[in-house]
């Protein structure tokens, strides 16, 4: 298959080490001169930029926290002025207030390329159709998926949020061969197709690029069959580039990182500590291209490893595992940790649910209850009371077997939980409110 | 890959007695490509060039040539490694002919059949600056500007540098003339002489180089192609000016 961009992508270990160097050495330099949250921290903590001088050094170099972004609203982290900005966006609505991300003329270049290696990973050249169904607006996800299919030369449409029925009348009518969508979103169209009495094989479909939202492997395989497609998954994040940091190659083994634009780390989410290859916990990543508004260090909250060694495709970047979970997400609940892919892991097996799913954590008379709301299909839920129950019953049974956790289940209508393009808030805590 | 690494540079420092000129200073130059360097008045870009060529030695950090950490080595070392400069202010032998300014050039030849490979060199010279065959008899003092340059450039040439370093080629030279000899500069990969060059007329760097990196005050601030940093508005503002493409076109 091909590669966009051989150059950086099958780059040798030597050589990425010394642009990588250079490139966070000047980056360091720019903040610490530019950004006022670096000068204080670098000054606090007696950090001279010019003691970097392994990329090892990096680890010196306190955290940068979502929650010192989200004080720096609008514009307090920028590191140009700005006039050098020419778009503005802000980070998924998932978390409550959002934080804003510029991006100068470079910026959107390089985010472009790197949505171009994504796309070209999945196998999507210029003779493909690209639907993209992720709301163009102040999330960049669609805005970002559609430079980089421009700039491989597909035709895009910017489907945007239509309705359901919409998209699937343009997916027929206009032949789309590429679906890109939030993978909850995907399979409700898949379920929109089957109402619509479409067979899916009268489409185009052939390739579908999932993300903005963890799902599992349990779930790949349902949009595959589904959908009649071969579903890959992105990795991004909007404080840096989403999509546009990491992506799947048709060897489907992890996601490789655009260690050209990025360093990633893994650490333990709980003291900070560095970890190894194959180790799971919290990744952590420096931007070392971005103008606008360069990350050092970043917390992504997100729960991963990184992978050793060679992969069959032919790229040379490292690659990470597939996201399992958010650290935000993760709770603790009666001694038991649980992350919420694994929740959907067992939905996703159980007959008649969708994998949209809430869960609440309440504190009643001092004991803790979990609450599971789940998403049902319709031809269940305007079903008899008595497969409900049934249903009910099972998700619990599963639950408690799998993972030890007792929970009151809720079964909800379809859609009534479904967010578009920025995902579901799948945990809410409201153990330490009021 | 298909570009070979020439010159590497890791966490370069250097001293001027008490003050520092270049603060953790890393980059590379890769085989056939013309990289330039760019950066205001004092911001150490000559003192980098003196440093890789061995002219100071008050530096640390490392300075990797074909693989092989040259930094601090005697210049005339460095120059038999395969690397020259060309420096500021152009240097030439006022008192001695263009032919012997240009046999200085290859002093540090010798060995079989070297007088052979000279006079072949010299022949290659002449065709690329007919101007200095013309006056090759004449004193180099005597020589205009923009042929003492072309001057300075040839007989570093005449060491065979595999690196040439080129520290201000534009410096006083009438604006014609400096298109003139960036046409030259712009040959020189194709004759197997990789540029590290330094300049203030970045408008005329940028039209021969493919990547670039930016100092200020000692410390690199950025780097990329040159298109990037065609596309990074400070740079615009700071080193080219407004209305940039109207001024060179």
């Amino acid at each position: 298959m091909t590669i966009w961009n051989k150059k950086f992508e099958c780059i040798s270990p030597g050589e990425l080490e010394q642009l990588q160097l250079e490139r966070l050495q000047s980056t360091l330099n720019r903040v610490s001169r530019n950004v006022v949250f670096y000068q204080k921290i670098f000054e606090r903590e007696g950090i001279i930029p010019e003691r970097i001088r392994e990329l090892s050094d990096l680890r010196r170099i306190p955290f940068t926290s979502r929650r010192t972004l989200r004080a720096a609203y609008p514009y307090d982290m920028f590191a140009v002025p700005l006039r050098e900005v020419v778009r503005l966006q802000t980070s998924s609505g998932t978390t409550q207030e959002p934080i804003v991300v510029g991006y100068t003329r470079n910026d959107v270049e390089h985010w472009t390329e790197l949505v171009a290696r994504v796309l070209t990973g999945a196998g999507i050249n210029r003779d493909d159709v690209i639907q993209i169904s992720f709301d163009y607006g102040l999330f960049p996800g669609a805005l970002g998926m559609h430079y980089g299919a421009e700039a491989v030369g597909a035709s895009v449409i910017p489907a945007s949020t239509a309705g359901s029925r919409r998209q699937i009348t343009v997916m027929r009518d206009f032949r789309s061969t590429v679906l890109i969508a939030a993978p909850g979103y995907g399979l409700r169209l898949a379920r929109m197709i089957r109402e619509m009495k479409i067979n899916p094989q009268d489409l185009f479909l052939r390739v579908g690029l999932f993300g903005a939202e963890t799902w599992s492997e349990n779930l790949r395989r349902e949009l595959e069959e589904r959908l009649r497609i071969k579903a890959y998954d992105f990795y991004g994040l909007s404080e840096l580039f989403n999509p546009g940091v990491a992506s799947e190659c048709e060897a489907q083994n992890g996601l490789h990182i655009f260690e050209d634009h990025f360093i990633p780390e893994i650490i333990d989410p709980g003291t900070g500590r560095p970890l190894d290859f194959g180790e799971e916990g919290e990744l952590v990543l420096t931007s070392i291209t971005k103008e606008a508004f360069p990350l050092i260090r970043y917390r992504t909250g997100d729960i991963t490893t990184l992978i050793k060694g060679k992969c069959s495709c032919g790229r040379t970047l490292v690659r990470m595992a597939r996201v399992k979970g958010r650290t935000d997400d993760m709770f603790s609940v009666l001694g038991v940790s649980v992350f919420p892919s694994q929740v959907e892991e067992i939905l996703t097996r159980i007959e008649g649910t969708e994998p949209h799913f809430q869960i609440r954590i309440d504190r009643e008379a001092d004991r803790e209850v979990v609450k599971l709301l789940v998403e049902i299909s319709p031809e269940i839920f305007s079903d008899e009371m008595k497969k409900m129950q049934k249903l009910k019953r099972e998700i619990k049974g599963e639950i408690y077997k799998l993972l030890d956790l007792e929970v009151e289940v809720k079964l909800v209508e379809p859609g009534a939980l479904i967010g578009r393009g920025e995902g579901v808030r799948r945990v809410i805590d409201n153990r330490n409110r009021g | 890959m298909d570009s070979e690494v020439l010159l590497t540079i890791r966490n370069l420092d250097a001293y001027y007695g008490q003050a520092q000129a270049l603060r953790n200073v890393s980059l590379h130059v890769n085989s056939g490509e013309i990289v330039t360097l760019i950066g205001a008045n004092g911001a150490g870009k000559t003192t980098l060039l003196n440093s890789i060529a061995g002219v100071l030695n008050s530096i640390s950090g490392k300075i990797f040539f074909e693989e092989e950490d040259i930094a601090g080595l005697p210049s005339e070392k460095v120059v038999a490694r395969g690397l020259s400069l060309v420096p500021e202010g152009r240097q030439v032998f006022s008192p001695l002919t263009v032919l012997d300014n240009l046999f200085l050039g290859a002093y540090l030849r010798h060995g079989r059949k070297s007088k052979e490979k000279i006079e072949e060199d010299l022949q290659k010279i002449w065709g690329i600056f007919p101007v200095l065959k013309e006056r090759m008899n004449g004193y180099a003092g005597t020589l205009s500007g923009g042929e003492q340059q072309m001057l300075a450039v040839s007989r570093a040439l005449m060491a065979r540098p595999r690196l040439l370093l080129l520290d201000e080629p534009s410096m006083g030279l009438a604006p014609l003339m400096v298109k003139e000899i960036f046409r030259h500069i712009a040959e020189l990969p194709r004759q197997g002489t990789t540029v590290l060059l330094v300049e203030q007329n970045a408008r005329a760097a940028f039209e021969v180089a493919g990547r670039g990196y930016v100092l200020e005050t000692g410390r690199i601030v950025l780097q990329g192609s040159i298109t990037e940093l065609l596309d990074n508005k400070e740079i615009k503002r700071a080193y080219l000016g407004k209305g940039y493409r109207e001024v060179w076109e």
